[in-house]
């Protein structure tokens, strides 16, 4: 039995304002450095997923957590960005990685 | 401890905590060289034995890529890429006990002494 | 530096990681983890994997708009229509338009679409590649001699996890009435990684009547 993956009963829904934790754990992590602390809108819901960070040390990644296309603002993410203000970067990001937030900076 | 959120002038990329070498993302770099060579077969092979370990339950991606970044800084300077591949998937065997290290080092020795 | 091929002269003696790769292997055989037929049909199917394989799908979406569909909604099933087989990991088609162009990158690894690409070439793997393509990207497309023109929005995707990810170029125009298999010419390995466009059907022209 596996417990219930992080964010399957609660998603956050298609166009939810989301911020990457602000968080610096040690081990295997999939949400890159540079996306950390950033504010975007949920573009996709990709499903749930067997956490990496667990499966990576041999363990089942149960409870598993849903995944997301994450979409930024590239201007926001890079105050000296040289591009159109519609140029954006879509990061994959798991549920537990994600908090609500109020609407995109 | 409750987390802290980057304030909006506080941009930069780790805000001075330690990250691993392989994430690189933002960081500055030179222009992409973007010679290419086509693959020897030794590093055929390494792929091979990846996918072949994965198929037998015998290794995970996630896996392989916590050994590549358990390498460290100096690999990412001074291996090419299917070397952190073989020198990963040599510690991943050893961390599962399929081989030991002992027997990985006589077989290297018996390798190198029946080369011509 | 990282990431390049370091010459190695055919007659020059083994690197330790190349030993170690034979010693590894050996030992496995040793155990019957796997057999040297296993490691040899691996060998020849990753040999036989191209970008060729995301061209043909490229060409198909563009003259059948239905199958296009299909490809954009599960490229796993667009793939198994054609007798491609789908591989372990779900690829999202990301579809270029007029208005938007996609680029794909991996910042913390080399995820790429391996079943329909073939393996990523060494640029991508790079880590000169992985830090720019995401805060530079259109400097990046520069370098590859790509000036995306600023009123087509750029959509950068850092794939960090478990999809891999194609992009769908547009069609060039002056291709009316060509064949799927004329047209999967004009699709580059990278076109399919977001890099470039598909080629101009006039230097394929060119580049034929060259070749002729």
């Amino acid at each position: 039995m596996s417990a219930q993956a992080f964010g399957a009963a609660d998603p956050f829904a298609v166009g939810a304002a989301v911020r990457v934790r602000l968080s610096w754990p040690p081990g295997h992590i999939r949400t890159p450095a540079y996306i950390r602390g950033h504010v975007g809108t949920v573009a996709a819901n990709l499903g749930a997923h067997p956490n990496p960070e667990e499966i990576a040390f041999r363990r089942s990644g149960q409870p598993g957590s849903v995944l997301y296309r994450v979409r930024f603002r590239q201007d926001v993410v890079w105050p000296d960005y040289r591009g159109p203000a519609s140029d954006t970067l879509d990061v994959e990001i798991y549920h537990h990685w994600l908090e609500a937030a109020g609407a995109a900076r | 401890m409750k987390e802290q959120h980057a304030p909006p002038e506080a941009r930069h990329l780790t805000d001075g905590h330690p990250v691993g070498a392989h994430d690189v993302g933002g960081r500055p770099g030179p222009r992409v060289e973007k010679d290419e060579h086509p693959h020897a077969l030794w590093e055929y092979r390494v792929d091979a034995m990846m996918l072949l370990l994965s198929a037998r339950g015998l290794l995970t991606t996630d896996e392989l890529r916590r050994h590549i970044e358990g390498l460290g800084a100096g690999a990412y300077e001074g291996m090419e890429y299917y070397e952190r591949w073989c020198a990963a998937l040599a510690a991943a065997m050893i961390d599962r006990g399929v081989v030991t290290a002992d027997e990985l080092g006589r077989k290297l020795a018996e390798v190198a002494a029946r080369e011509p | 530096m990282s990431d390049t091929h370091h010459d190695h002269p055919p007659d020059a003696p083994p690197t330790h990681y190349q030993r170690m790769e034979i010693a590894l292997r050996e030992i496995l055989m040793a155990k019957s983890v796997f057999t040297p037929d296993d490691v040899r049909r691996e060998v020849e199917a990753m040999e036989g994997r191209s970008a060729g394989t995301g061209a043909r799908l490229v060409a198909r979406a563009w003259v059948d708009p239905a199958f296009k569909a299909r490809l954009l909604d599960d490229a796993r099933l667009g793939a198994a229509e054609m007798g491609i087989p789908p591989g372990p990991y779900r690829v999202l088609v990301m579809e270029n338009t007029a208005t938007l162009h996609n680029m794909i990158v991996c910042t913390l690894c080399s995820c790429y679409p391996r079943v329909l690409l073939g393996l990523p070439p060494a640029w991508y793997k790079g880590t000169a590649y992985r830090s720019r393509a995401v805060r530079e990207p259109r400097a990046v497309l520069a370098e590859f001699g790509f000036a995306l023109a600023d009123d087509v929005a750029l959509r950068v995707h850092d794939s960090t996890a478990d999809m891999r990810y194609m992009v769908l170029p547009m069609r060039p125009a002056g291709t009316e009435g060509w064949s799927e298999e004329e047209l999967a010419r004009l699709v580059t390995r990278d076109s399919l990684i977001g890099v470039a466009p598909a080629l101009d059907p006039q230097a394929l022209g060119r580049a034929s009547d060259a070749a002729g």
